[in-house]
This record gives C-alpha cells, sequence and structure tokens, in this order.
C-alpha cells in the first residue's frame, strides 16, 4: 500500500450510490451477494469522483463495501488492488488511459503518449499533471483495435486519433468541454474509413 | 475405490483424492511448497508435478483428482525437467540470503532446491524486492522470501478464522499482507511460521538465535493451556530457545496457541532458583538443608489438621501425588486445588473432564457454550470447534457475554443465569435443536463455576446435558473447559478436600490463593515468585514443565507425559524430589526413590495414570452432581481469562508476551472496541 497516499478518515455511501447499490444487489441471488464487489467498487470510485472530483477507491470505501457484502475487508482488497481499473490513490480530474496494444501501437498509440505528455503536461505514466487535471496511464487492450490508436478518458472512448488529435481533445478537455466520444475522424462506428463498402444495399429491393 | 499405479506400484485410494495423495499412498514423496493436507488445495505453485499416462502436459498432482486406472509417473525425464523448471521460476526472485535466513537448514525451498535446483543461475535481470509486512510482535517477515504459495493466508482464513492476510495487487506485484497494517487479532499466529516453506515468516523472538542442527530436541507437553498440546522442546546449552508443536491429530492436530509458543522466555526470569526463608521479617537466601532445617522445626508439634497444602494450576501429577503423601503422612486432609475458587466437582471424573474428546467435537452436531471463551481460554479447542462449524450442520448456542468474536457465528442465547435455568428447564428455544440433534455437546467453562453459585452452575450445566440427549451410552456431550496443564491430575489425585479455618502451616505447590490465612508459616514451592512467594516463609525453588520428566493430564482427562529438557535453574529441583527429600527429614519417608517407583504409585492412586492417551467413553451414569440446578443466581458470566497473553507466572514474567499485551491490549477490550 502506498504511504504517501492521504486516506479520507470515513467514507458513507451518499443517496445515489445507494440507489445504484439497490440496483445491483437484486442481480445477485440471496446469499451470493459478495459477487457484487466490482460493480460496488465501481460505485465507490465515481462516488469518489463526484464528491471530491478525483475518481479513485479509498481504504474505508473498500471496508464500506465489504461491510455492505458480508465479507472480510481483506477480500475487498485483494479486488480492488487486483484491477487496474480502480485508482488505489487520489487521481487527476481526468484519466488519460492510452492503449499500449499491438494494434494501437502499430498504428501509431507512441503518438498519442507523446500528445498527451505535450498537452496535459504530464511526465508519463501513472503520473499527473502539476495541476491535477490529468493522469495519464498505460491499459491493455480495450477491445478498440478496428479503430486503434485509441484514449479512453474516464469512461469514454475517443478512437482514430494522432498527435494533432490527441491535443485538440486534451485542450478541450481542459476547457470544460467534452467532446463526442467515438472516432474522431467521424468514422460510423467500426466501418471502414469513409463509410461502409459492404451491406450497402437491401437485398430484395 | 480406485485403482492407481505409481511408477509401476498399484495402490488403492479412495474416489476424489488427489493423485499427490494417491502418490503417498504408494511411497513415493512429492515436493510440494502450497499444499498442506490441513488446508484447502490451492494448485499455484506448481512444484508437485507428476506425468501421467495419455496426458500431453505434467499436470499438478495436489489439484487433479485420481481416476480408475490411472497410471501415474513420479520420477520420469518429463516430471524432472518440469519440476526443475518450476525451481528455477521460483528462485528467479527468491533472494540468495540463505546465510542469514533464520528458516535455513529447515527450509523446504532449500531442502527442494538441492534436488531440483540448478547449479547456476541464467537470470541476469533485476530481481524483485518487497517491503516488509508488520504482521504484530510474533511473526516477523523478510517479505522478498515470500514465494506466494498463499498457505498463510488460507490458514489465517480457514483455521485460525480471522481473513486478515491476502494477496494485494497483482503479476510480479503480488505481495502478502494485510493491506493496512495492522497485527494479526489471532491466538494462532505462531502456526504462520511453521507452515510457511520458506522464510518470509519467522518467529521474531527466534530471530538469529539458532540453527536447527544445533538443537536439541524433546518432546513434552504445553501445560499453559489445557489442551494439553504435544510440544517439541528445542534446547541449546541448556536454555530452551523455541518450542514447536508435535502432531497429534487427537489433540492439536499441528497446531499450537502463542502463549504456549512463546512464553517460554518467561522461563528464564523472576525464577526461585535458590531456596529462601524469612529472617526477622524479610526473606533471605538460604541452602536446601537450612530450608529443610526451618520446616522440619516449625512442622514439629503442629498437628496434622492445622497444616494444609494448596497445589497451583501448573501441577504436575508426580508433585500433586508427592504433596498429597507428605499431607496424609502427617496427618493432615486439608488439600485443595481449586484456587481460583471453582466449583469443580471431584466425585466423578466425567464431572471435570472434557468428555467428548477434542476430536470428538469433529463428530458433534450441535454445540452449546456456558461461560467460556474458547478462544482464548483454549485457541486450539477453539479451532477444532471452528473447524466442525466451517463443515455445517452444526447450530453453536452461547451463554455469556455477547459480542464476542469466536471466530465462527454462534447464536447469543443471553448473558448468564436466566438462560441457563431457561435452558435446564428445556423452555429456551435453543432446546429444540440440540433435542433433534444426534450428538449435542455442551462445554462448561471453568470461570462459570467460580462464583457463589458455581455448585448450582454445574448441576444446571449437567442438568441442560441429562436432559438434551449429551449423555448417552456411546456418548458423552458434557464438557468442562479448564484453562491449564495442570489443573486435572491433582483433581484425579483427589487434591480437593478444602481447607480448614485456622491452619498454622501452608504449603503452597504453584499456588496463588486469594487469601491467606493470618499468621500462618507459608511454604511456598514453586518456580516462579509472584505475590505469594514473596509472603512466603520459606521457599523451595522448583522446578517449571519443561524442567522435569512429568506427568500432565489435560482437559479431556488424556493423560500424557512430558520430559525434561533443561535442567532447572540454580538450585532448583524437581518437585516431587524436593518432597521426597524433605520427608525423611520429617521421619515420614515416601516409599518411592525413582520415577518408575513413583508412577507405579500414581497409578495405584487412581487407575488412569497407568494408561496413557485418551479413550473415548460414553455415559453410563446420567445422575448429576450435587446441587441444585434452580439455585443458579441471575448474575451474568464473566470470562475467566480476560488477559490471554499473560494469564500464568510463565507468560507475566515473559517479555514477548509483555509485548503481546501491550500490542493487543486485553482481548476483552479490543472487543468492546470494535
Amino acid at each position: 500500500m502506498s504511504e504517501e497516499v492521504v486516506q479520507p478518515e470515513s467514507f458513507a455511501f451518499d443517496a445515489e450510490s445507494e440507489a445504484q447499490i439497490e440496483k445491483i444487489l437484486k442481480r445477485y441471488p440471496p446469499g451470493k451477494q459478495a459477487s457484487a464487489v466490482i460493480p460496488l467498487l465501481y460505485v465507490v470510485q465515481r462516488q469518489m469522483k463526484r464528491v471530491t472530483g478525483s475518481a479513485w477507491v479509498p481504504v474505508k470505501g473498500m471496508d464500506a463495501v465489504a461491510a455492505r457484502l458480508g465479507m472480510a475487508p481483506m477480500r475487498v482488497y485483494e479486488v480492488g488492488t487486483f484491477y487496474f481499473m480502480f485508482n488505489m490513490k487520489p487521481i487527476g480530474t481526468y484519466h488519460l488511459q492510452i492503449c499500449g496494444t499491438t494494434p494501437c501501437w502499430l498504428r501509431g498509440s507512441d503518438e498519442v503518449l507523446r500528445a498527451c505528455k505535450d498537452a496535459a503536461h504530464v511526465s508519463g505514466y501513472g503520473q499527473t499533471s502539476e495541476d491535477g487535471m490529468f493522469t495519464l496511464s498505460e491499459v491493455e487492450c480495450m477491445g478498440a483495435c478496428v479503430n486503434a490508436p485509441m484514449l479512453c478518458v474516464d469512461d469514454d472512448y475517443y478512437e482514430d486519433l494522432d498527435y494533432e488529435s490527441t491535443v485538440k481533445l486534451i485542450e478541450a478537455l481542459r476547457r470544460g468541454e467534452r467532446p463526442k466520444p467515438g472516432s474522431v475522424i467521424g468514422r460510423q462506428t467500426s466501418a471502414p474509413e469513409g463509410g461502409p463498402l459492404t451491406l450497402t444495399d437491401v437485398p430484395g429491393e | 475405490m480406485a485403482k492407481v499405479t505409481v511408477d509401476g506400484i498399484e495402490v488403492e485410494v479412495p474416489n476424489g483424492v488427489s493423485v499427490l495423495q494417491a502418490c503417498e499412498a504408494a511411497g513415493k514423496e512429492i515436493p510440494r511448497f502450497c499444499y498442506h493436507e490441513r488446508l484447502s488445495v490451492a494448485g499455484n505453485c506448481r512444484m508437485c508435478l507428476v506425468e501421467v499416462e495419455k496426458a500431453p502436459k505434467p499436470i499438478a498432482s495436489c489439484a487433479y483428482p485420481v481416476a480408475d486406472g490411472m497410471k501415474v509417473f513420479t520420477d520420469s525425464e518429463m516430471v524432472r525437467r518440469g519440476r526443475r523448471g518450476v525451481m528455477e521460476f521460483l528462485l528467479i526472485n527468491h533472494p540468495l540470503d540463505c546465510p542469514i535466513c533464520d528458516q535455513g537448514g529447515e527450509c523446504d525451498l532449500q531442502d527442494q532446491a538441492m534436488a531440483y535446483g540448478l547449479d547456476r543461475s541464467r537470470y541476469m535481470e533485476e530481481k524483485r524486492a518487497v517491503k516488509d509486512k508488520y504482521m504484530g510482535p510474533l511473526v516477523k517477515t523478510i517479505m522478498t522470501r515470500c514465494i506466494q504459495c498463499t498457505r498463510c493466508v488460507r490458514f489465517a482464513t480457514e483455521v485460525a478464522g480471522v481473513p486478515e492476510l491476502g494477496a494485494t495487487n497483482r503479476g510480479e506485484n503480488m505481495e502478502i499482507g494485510t493491506y493496512v497494517e495492522k497485527a494479526l487479532t489471532t491466538e494462532l499466529s505462531g502456526n504462520l511460521i511453521d507452515i510457511c516453506p520458506v522464510g518470509a515468516l519467522t518467529s521474531r523472538p527466534y530471530a538469529f538465535v539458532s540453527r536447527p542442527w544445533e538443537l536439541r530436541k524433546t518432546d513434552s507437553i504445553d501445560v499453559l493451556d489445557a489442551t494439553g498440546t504435544n510440544i517439541r522442546v528445542d534446547t541449546r546449552s541448556g536454555e530452551v530457545l523455541r518450542i514447536l508443536p508435535r502432531t497429534n491429530d487427537d489433540v492439536n492436530e499441528e497446531w499450537m496457541a502463542d502463549r504456549g509458543r512463546f512464553a517460554f522466555d518467561g522461563l528464564k526470569r523472576r525464577r526461585l532458583d535458590r531456596p529462601w526463608i524469612r529472617k526477622n521479617g524479610k526473606l533471605q537466601p538460604a541452602s536446601w538443608a537450612e530450608a529443610f532445617a526451618a520446616i522440619a522445626a516449625k512442622l514439629k508439634g503442629v498437628p496434622g489438621e492445622k497444616i494444609g497444602a494448596v497445589a497451583g494450576p501448573l501441577v504436575d501429577a508426580e508433585a500433586a501425588l508427592a504433596l498429597r503423601d507428605l499431607m496424609a503422612a502427617l496427618g493432615s486432609r486439608n488439600l485443595e486445588c481449586r484456587t481460583d475458587g471453582a466449583a469443580v466437582d471431584a466425585s466423578r471424573r466425567d464431572f471435570y473432564t472434557f468428555n467428548t474428546g477434542i476430536a470428538g467435537i469433529e463428530e458433534a452436531d450441535a454445540l452449546l457454550i456456558i461461560g467460556a471463551n474458547p478462544r482464548i481460554e483454549a485457541p486450539v479447542i477453539n479451532a477444532r470447534i471452528r473447524k466442525r462449524a466451517v463443515a455445517g450442520g452444526f447450530p453453536i448456542g452461547f451463554v455469556g457475554p455477547r459480542g464476542l468474536d469466536l471466530t465462527y457465528g454462534h447464536d447469543w442465547l443471553g448473558e448468564g443465569g436466566v438462560t441457563l435455568r431457561a435452558l435446564a428447564a428445556g423452555t429456551h428455544r435453543f432446546n429444540e435443536l440440540l433435542r433433534v440433534a444426534k450428538k449435542p455437546m455442551l462445554i462448561l467453562g471453568r470461570g462459570a463455576l467460580a462464583r457463589a453459585d458455581g455448585e448450582a452452575v454445574l448441576a444446571a450445566a449437567w442438568k441442560i446435558a441429562a436432559g438434551n440427549n449429551m449423555l448417552q451410552p456411546e456418548w458423552h456431550g458434557f464438557n468442562l473447559l479448564h484453562h491449564f496443564g495442570g489443573q486435572v491430575a491433582p483433581l484425579d489425585l483427589g487434591f480437593t478436600g478444602g481447607l480448614a479455618v485456622g491452619l498454622e502451616v501452608l504449603w503452597l505447590l504453584g499456588a496463588e490463593p486469594p487469601a491467606l490465612p493470618e499468621g500462618a508459616f507459608v511454604i511456598y514451592q514453586g518456580h516462579h515468585g509472584e505475590a505469594a512467594a514473596g509472603r512466603a516463609d520459606v521457599i523451595l525453588p522448583g522446578a517449571a514443565y519443561t524442567e522435569k520428566d512429568a506427568t500432565w493430564v489435560n482437559t479431556e482427562g488424556r493423560v500424557q507425559h512430558g520430559r525434561l529438557a533443561v535442567y532447572p535453574p540454580g538450585e532448583a529441583r524437581e518437585d516431587w524430589k524436593i518432597l521426597r527429600a524433605l520427608s525423611e527429614l520429617l521421619g515420614h519417608r515416601l516409599p518411592y526413590d525413582t520415577l518408575d517407583a513413583l508412577r507405579a504409585k500414581l497409578a495405584e492412586a487412581n487407575p488412569v495414570f497407568a494408561g496413557h492417551g485418551f479413550v473415548p467413553h460414553g455415559c453410563a451414569d446420567t445422575s448429576g452432581p450435587t446441587g441444585d440446578p434452580t439455585a443458579v443466581s441471575d448474575a451474568p458470566f464473566a470470562l475467566a481469562v480476560t488477559n490471554y497473553w499473560q494469564a500464568d507466572p510463565i507468560s507475566r514474567a515473559s517479555a514477548t508476551m509483555a509485548e503481546c499485551a501491550r500490542v493487543y491490549g486485553a482481548p476483552q477490550a479490543r472487543l468492546a472496541a470494535e
């Protein structure tokens, strides 16, 4: 555990989280509530984002999940620290997650990384910019290979990036805007660039 | 049953056992790190690879069930190559610090590296280093040595019932620890040291003390709780350096409680190592001859009925018999061993023993605990109860303080007398559960008898047993849980006449009675000087449990023999020999000169001492002890042992236990705060 992290004194689910938890717990049969540990950790992380502006999971939050699900706190710590989707220390307002897996890398994720470093003023992976706006992470394949390279900002995918479009995206984020997620070159979902090539006609017409 | 051929040896094993167990049945040793027969199977170290005919790859034998007709090869080229590869991977991040590692010489990794390790490393990259974790004053951690077998995680979760250890982070960053730094809240933490196959978890008090091959190993019995844990005392040059459990499936399996394991440094401190005589109001060192002369002079002219003897909780059967015989020769019938005031009825053996047996707990199907906290009174027995509770179908009712963490779920029925009377009358809701059970049992804490209405509590508990199908010809579900290993033997020897008032001479054999008669001449014989020794007129230095060949009776009534591991310090002597020597001077020579002769007398005094061990028994006579079951007062049951770490003179003298008491605080206070 990182010692330098200042943990909050307490954590309690707010009304919005409670509503989400109620919905989540209904998905699992009685006695199997512990299965909800990952969704509930997301609830904690989102609540932290709402309340403090930084999406992370404090120890007290994991304790709250453990208490809610009747698990030993240690079992929640194990899950929470295992998955890199849960941030164990405070992060910046925007979490820039660059996919560095082979398809994205071949299609130029290094340029996206360079753009992030330049525009967001982050020194490298795992770092947060001095203004506290951006935290940079390298992630494994997010499943958007067709539109590689990609950058995931919090929960939104931005695809078909290059250096310029990444810089533009980050500057928009800095201004508080939230550009429309998806392909930045106007690609329709995962269709070929310039529009669909197959299934363009409807048979029988 | 499945027929399995292991290296050409055909064995028949039950269906569902693992290939590893089949190999063991065939006498083949399989190397392993993560597999432990008393824990769940993890299958993550991969050291136990074997080849199975028609299987394309080597398989992890610990996690693979046998099939009929299976042909297993434990020493083929594929197996050897596989294990060598696994070993190479394990050693990638394992430091080469064996010369400074406390596990050296008894390390599974070291031993198996001798068989499967390469003689050089091909690894040129950086090794990983892991920050050491704090796990309390008993367990020292050097986490870089950890090979992540997760035995400790499984032990803490499954056996100790404190799921505080876990594996955090992932991949190369995976670490074993508590995540949030804290001392493990278990009385069984020492076992983590035993089950750790490498030097990641080692004993903090034993750190850098000795190498295993320097130690002389003596089999003995732990007496610091009433479990009767089988132990091995490791000594070097007349000093106890550590105590480890021995495997005995009927008693402690292979576990041991922390107090018994770590309190031994108290054997070296605050010892009575020479006789003392009070002269002019001050205790002054004396020789044995002077001490005996002073006693002889005092006893001359004191009528037998003015002499009394009290046996303490850590007294061996030999000493108790010798003192009893000496008192009989002097004409005294003032004997007492229940210094805590517990109204134990010694008239019949099953009134004061743990009749179900510790192993018998696993057969029981309902449990009622009255006025005991087995977790701190007998942690190993508590682990057995937990084992049974985890298996399911085991309702547990508890009468005593509310909110105790026994490491298993229990149904809190009430605080004291009111609930007990209802249970005895058969009107409590828990009676329903007991009545439908086939083998119900109850555990009565000795502490519950140490109150004014103790006799009535005992009678009520017996009545609950009798009225709820616990006393059957083939099943005895009435159990008294004692606190120390020397509490049953004096009861077996009838050390229970009670003390008359106005005693002129009082002999304390390691006893610390709550009040001493005014003006009496007090002889204190024992190994640690506490309040009673300070008040004594003559002090005779005795031997502690590691320093004598002695017979111990645990709470079950199991007779076991401990052996002398080190000689008593200074001029201290074995207790029965002191009594035997003095008896000659007093003109009442005790009729035994050797241990064998004394043991023959023991067997004469009570036939149980002729045997050894514990005989499972039913209840032939359901008539209860004297006492009125309805006379139980409303008072709640207070727990007898509140400070687990410092419950007896040896642990009170121990620096390790003092540190534990400081870190953990009184367990009761901790539970209340949580």
